[in-house]
């Protein structure tokens, strides 16, 4: 049995449960934590660090760290901000992410965390890699341009789909979105309703010749900012 | 500045940027030994390629990618890639609100480029005369001395500017057109908003012509003669002969008004139209394979559509080119470079009247957007963009990846018809070895006829310089001048 348990956030006193994930009593509570590889039908990943905030002065992954009674965490203040934006800069130069065209553009939480978090042009030089487009799949286009390796797909094919479609391969700056099969996702067993299509968070993994289909103006960010029913950080 | 720089045989003078064109590029004009002007080239001096680009993108991404190649016609490109898609999704036969969202678009964008070019950037030539100094040869100059004319032109401008984003999503960059259809109707509260200041439009619209038609008659010799040269003329055509400026076959005629050929399903294209690649020019040459290299080279545009069409299916523009038709010396057809500037502003009274048509169309109001039907691996779009022809070509992969793109450009089209124009300008008003103020000016006043977007023409991505020079045969320099835009 779980124990009710109180913890304070930018000094706002919230109830929760023991154990609970800080980042999910947050936003249980209305309050808005920036986040990424987080998605709330899926565990936890801990990975891309946006949603970091300090818990009795150390930094830790709001999403991966359990709530305990008492604990007093910042998540808005000047130097997460600056870590977050940080953040999210690295995964906008790492990748090849043209919002101009992107069909993901105004339903990207890429895009929409940068944009509530105030990024105009990222602190760092654009590394243009080389990456690959796999649409070898009849319904299902992977482009590894704007992969942010946030792991989502890959727990939701494990944990939803009850398939393995997905791994993240390899370390650190080499780390790439692998697919179970010899040569590309055309070959592996994933279909057009698997929940693994629905979770990622950019134009990564997408439903082929379904783009645009909601105009400027009508899509889910312009409509509803991410975080805008929330509380907490600008 | 002028540089002046005299050798003794040789001579190659250099006029750089022309001002107040779209984008830049380098004029280079050739003389022999006796100071006569042998041949104009339009260069284009920076290249980075569209096509490869694109290469593997899938194809849906077309519409919207394909408006990286140009900040200034996003919207053409837009409508001839997804005119283009709409066959590889077995599209091509929109639903009628689809079609509709997309002429008002396309409408609306003609109604603004045109409008644009001709208040902004044409107007201080024809109001102030060619040989005005500079200094008033300008938009402040109009914003000073007619202030109305000025304010028509913005107020015309942001009128067709919104109709771009009421139908695109947003002013440049939007994602209106899909493959095979549109994403959004027209809501009657937008519909209401165009309503409101239509006839106000209207009446501008019929004032710019009035305005061109007056310039003529004042100077009906300059008009006639300045930058004339016979070339045949390429447009679409509806099927009954009809101006459209968004859909319809290829349709030629020569300088005489004899047609070369007619009602060409634009999907052979390549039947009927080949590039000539010159070494001195990334903008490639198109012509009539018929007639060949030589002969084949053609205008396209406002004047050649104009020439094209056997009528203008709205009243008060079908009246003005009848007027207009009046012109042709001779044959059918008009020659002159200063005419684009009518025929341009007969196209923005089609435009708006097309657009008047088209809000009180209830259409517009359909929910039916989208068509699908059998897929396709190849397939072509044409447009007639404000300014002239734009062929989209392209291939994709049994995995929906493109494989290949081929863009013929409007400013493409046009490139002999401009390298004429300013040979026949620099022939008439060269005057020793130098490049004078007023030769630039004239220079100047030709290109802008033609209303060029070297940013398109060079499948770049985004603006570019131009340069503009004059060589000898031995291809030394005489003269190089700069003017800033
Ligand atoms: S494809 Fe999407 S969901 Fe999967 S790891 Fe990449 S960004 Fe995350
Ligand atoms: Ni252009």
């Amino acid at each position: 049995m779980k124990e009710e348990i109180t913890i304070t956030i930018d000094g706002v006193e919230i109830k929760t449960k023991t154990g609970e994930f800080i980042l999910r009593a947050a936003l249980n509570a209305g309050i808005y934590i920036p986040h990424l590889c987080f998605h709330p039908d899926l565990p936890p990943h801990g990975s891309c660090r946006v949603c970091t905030v300090k818990v009795n002065g150390r930094h830790m992954a709001s999403c991966t760290t359990p709530a305990e009674d008492g604990m007093v965490i910042t998540s808005d203040d000047a130097e997460l901000l600056d870590l977050r934006k940080a953040v999210i800069e690295m995964l906008f130069v790492e990748g090849n992410h043209f919002c101009m065209f992107c069909e993901m553009s105004g339903k990207c939480e890429l895009q929409a965390v940068a944009y509530r978090l105030g990024i105009l042009v990222p602190r760092y030089p654009n590394l243009f890699p080389q990456r690959e487009v796999d649409a070898s799949h009849p319904d299902v286009m992977l482009d590894h341009n704007r992969c942010i390796l946030c792991g989502r797909c890959v727990r939701a094919s494990d944990e939803k789909d009850g398939k393995h479609v997905f791994e993240l391969m390899e370390r650190g700056a080499k780390t790439r979105l692998g697919v179970d099969a010899e040569n590309n996702l055309g070959e592996t067993n994933l279909s057009i309703d698997d929940k693994a299509l629905d979770v990622c968070p950019v134009g990564a993994l997408l439903i082929k010749d379904t783009a645009y289909r909601i105009p400027i103006g009508e899509r889910q960010y312009d409509k509803t900012p991410v975080g805008s029913q929330h509380k907490g950080n600008k | 500045m002028t540089a002046t720089e005299i050798k003794t045989v040789t001579r190659k003078i250099v006029i750089e940027p022309v001002t107040r064109v779209e984008g830049h590029g380098k004029v280079t004009l050739l003389v022999d030994e006796n100071g006569h002007i042998t041949r104009a080239r339009m260069h284009v001096v920076e290249f980075r390629g569209f096509e490869r680009f694109i290469q593997g993108r899938p194809f849906w991404e077309l519409p919207v990618a394909v408006q990286r190649l140009c900040g200034i016609c996003p919207v053409s490109h837009h409508l001839a890639a997804a005119k283009a898609t709409d066959w590889l999704v077995g599209g091509e036969n929109l639903t009628p609100t689809a079609q509709k969202m997309r002429r008002l678009m396309h409408l609306g964008q003609t109604f603004q480029s045109h409008a644009l070019h001709f208040f902004h950037l044409c107007s201080p030539d024809l109001l102030f005369g060619f040989d005005a100094p500079v200094s008033k040869r300008n938009i402040i100059g109009v914003i000073r001395e007619h202030p109305d004319l000025a304010v028509q032109g913005v107020m015309m401008r942001k009128y067709g500017q919104e109709i771009i984003k009421a139908t695109a999503g947003k002013k440049i960059h939007g994602t209106g057109a899909i493959p095979g259809g549109i994403n959004k109707n027209l809501s009657i509260e937008e519909r209401d908003f165009f309503l409101s200041d239509i006839e106000q439009m209207i009446e501008w619209a019929q004032g710019a012509v009035e305005l061109i038609k007056g310039v003529h008659a004042q100077m009906p010799d300059l008009m006639k003669t300045f930058g004339a040269f016979p070339s045949n003329h390429l447009s679409l055509v509806r099927e009954d002969g009809a101006l459209d400026l968004y859909h319809g076959n290829l349709r030629a005629k020569d300088s005489l008004g004899n047609i070369i050929f007619d009602q060409v399903d634009y999907a052979n294209y390549l039947d009927y139209i080949r590039e000539e690649v010159r070494s001195w020019s990334y903008m490639k040459f198109p012509f009539i394979t018929s007639l060949g290299k030589e002969n084949g080279w053609y205008r396209v545009g406002p004047l050649a559509r104009i020439n094209n069409c056997d009528f203008i299916p709205t009243p008060l523009a079908e009246a003005e080119r009848q007027e207009f038709m009046k012109e042709a010396e001779g044959g059918t057809v008009v020659n002159t470079t200063l005419h684009y500037h009518w025929a341009r502003m007969i196209e923005t009274l089609h435009s708006i009247e097309g657009i008047r048509d088209l809000l009180n169309d209830p259409d517009l109001q359909g929910d039916d957007l989208i068509v699908r039907g059998e897929k396709r691996k190849e397939c072509v779009g044409l447009i007639e963009a404000p300014r002239g022809t734009l062929f989209h070509h392209y291939r994709i992969d049994d995995n929906d990846q493109v494989t290949m793109a081929n863009l013929i450009v409007s400013t493409t089209n046009n490139n002999e018809a401009m390298n004429r124009a300013v040979q026949t300008v620099a022939a008439q008003y060269l005057d020793g070895n130098e490049i004078t103020e007023p030769l630039l000016n004239h220079i100047e006043v030709a290109i802008r006829a033609y209303d060029p977007c070297l940013s398109c023409a060079t499948h770049a991505i985004g603006k570019m310089p131009l340069e503009v020079e004059l060589v000898t045969e031995d291809g030394e320099v005489l003269d190089s001048k700069f003017k800033n835009r």
